[in-house]
């Protein structure tokens, strides 16, 4: 297994270590992960899934909770905060 | 449509932090089938997130051993979002699964609480144990000055793990007071192995301040955090910070047990002396059941493993440790009750429901949670008043009285997974 992963956070090259979640990429990356219903930034809060902040589009499907899944080379994330 | 699978096995175990894998473990020492389905890519719930292919010994090592030479199926990635009639529901990224069990084992474990206060929802205020979970997921923390603050025992983990990646702890703001924090210290030594673990925890604590009678009244910055203010016995300052951890204890994970029709007792899930609920045949271990840490999830994991698979005298054998542990529940009860000063940090536009956008004032009319959800669509998003439902029951004395299918946004297709006989009728 290789020690690190690149994937494109809004079309940037980002390089975490192998296992890290796309939030950990995200937030690498500089960017927020959501805009909220009013227009806030938004990035995660509680780590593990429940609280909703955390989501982006990954390779098109949106929505998905970043801090729980793994990164894989390639990926293309979008972080609209 | 996604396709739908189907799994059955004689032992379900919901959650496969510290109290599901020992429950998983106890159980199949029987020979039976057992399932241990879980949310998260890895096993190891929280406490021992990414522990699982750490290359450093530690306590969690043998359980993971143990797991992986085992004939327990773990079923990762999978969230339970339904449960009717001895079955569940559950998604995962590619599809929907049926699951269907002879003895049910929750092990959902807890999440923490989080109070509104202004500033609150910029990005770089997390969690306590949520900077936690994203350090070991693979966040870079080192040389980041962060601000620990809430309540808890939790606060000095995140403080001594914080550390040891690197960062710079600024402060640890906890808001009980000194005596309180001085008795619950005392009371821990006698519980068995915490006297050494506190002593190792205040050596690598050592040089960080450690405040007492101090919270967090307000966060501060240009699209993600710049500082805090905290108020410290009466007085405010304002430190910069790159993160602000803040957390007020833990809350149990009681949703999939409430669908599940266990009977509560003060919030958590009611159980007997082998962890079986109120419904026969699912039987519940680790926070759900009260706030007590590792070593207690553990072994009240092992006692419901051995009983959800009829070795009643192997539980028996285990209910004196146990009994060692149950201190520790109300031990934190006591030490971190949260201050009433807590309830007045939200202003009139600082947000409660982050997923809505529902700010203090739009709730302050209303009389109940339900009629916040009703006409505010407080706790109507996604995280489905997982954050904001404990918060307006601290700040307003609700009572959160329902809990609905589905337990999380799932896709239509996996609502469609649903057997016709167990389906919401309403």
């Amino acid at each position: 297994m290789s020690e690190s992963v690149t994937v494109r956070v809004n079309g940037k090259p980002v390089t975490v270590r192998a296992g890290a979640t796309v939030a950990v990429a995200v937030l690498a990356s500089g960017a927020t992960c959501r805009a909220s219903v009013s227009g806030q930034p938004r990035s995660p809060l509680c780590g593990m899934g429940t609280c909703f902040e955390c989501r982006v589009a990954i390779n098109g499907e949106p929505q998905r909770r970043s801090c729980q899944v793994l990164c894989e080379a390639n990926m293309e994330i979008e972080a609209n905060g | 449509m996604d396709s739908v699978k189907q799994l059955r096995f004689d032992v379900a175990v919901v959650g496969a932090g510290p109290a599901g894998i020992a429950a998983a473990l106890a159980a199949a020492d029987s020979g039976k089938t057992i399932g241990l389905i879980d949310d998260n890519p890895a096993a190891g719930g929280q406490i021992w997130r990414g522990a699982h292919n750490s290359a450093q010994p530690s306590a969690s090592s043998i359980w993971f051993d143990r797991l992986n030479k085992s004939a327990v199926q773990t079923v990762r990635g999978t969230r339970v979002f339904h449960a009717a009639q001895g079955e569940l529901t559950a998604e995962s990224d590619d599809s929907a699964t049926q699951i269907s069990y002879g003895k049910l084992i929750l092990a959902t474990g807890a999440r923490e609480l989080f109070l509104p206060f202004p500033g609150w929802t910029l990005p770089n205020v997390m969690g306590a144990g949520g900077l936690q979970a994203l350090a070991k997921s693979g966040l870079d923390i080192s040389g980041k000055r962060i601000v620990i603050a809430g309540t808890g025992p939790l606060l000095l983990a995140v403080a001594a793990y914080a550390r040891q990646c690197g960062a710079k702890v600024v402060a640890i703001c906890e808001q009980t007071t000194r005596p309180l924090m001085a008795r619950f210290a005392l009371k821990m030594t006698l519980v068995p192995g915490k006297a050494a673990e506190a002593v190792r925890l205040a050596y690598n604590l050592r040089g960080i301040p450690h405040w007492t009678d101090c919270w967090p009244v307000a966060a501060f910055g240009n699209r993600r955090l710049e500082s805090v203010r905290i108020s410290r016995q009466g007085q405010t300052s304002e430190i910069e910070c790159d993160y602000l951890a803040c957390g007020f204890h833990l809350i149990p994970n009681i949703e999939l047990p409430r669908m599940c029709g266990c009977r509560l007792e003060n919030g958590f899930v009611e159980v007997d002396e082998y962890q079986q609920t109120s419904i026969a045949g699912t039987f519940c271990a680790g926070e759900p059941t009260g706030i007590g840490g590792l070593e207690l999830a553990l072994v009240a994991g092992e006692i419901a493993g051995y009983a959800a698979t009829n070795w009643e005298d192997r539980a028996r054998h285990l209910f004196s440790k146990r009994a060692r542990y149950q201190k520790v529940v109300r031990i934190l009860q006591d030490a971190f009750p949260l201050r009433p000063e807590l309830k007045n940090l939200a202003r009139p536009d600082t947000l409660v429901c982050r997923c809505e956008d529902v700010s203090h004032q739009q709730l302050r009319e209303h009389s109940s949670w339900r009629g916040a959800k009703l006409h505010a669509r407080c706790g109507m998003g996604p995280c489905q008043g997982r954050v904001c439902a404990p918060a307006a029951q601290f700040l307003f004395g609700w009572e959160i009285d329902s809990v609905r299918p589905p337990l999380f946004p799932v896709r239509c297709s996996s609502l469609a997974a649903i057997p016709s006989h167990s389906a919401p009728r309403n």
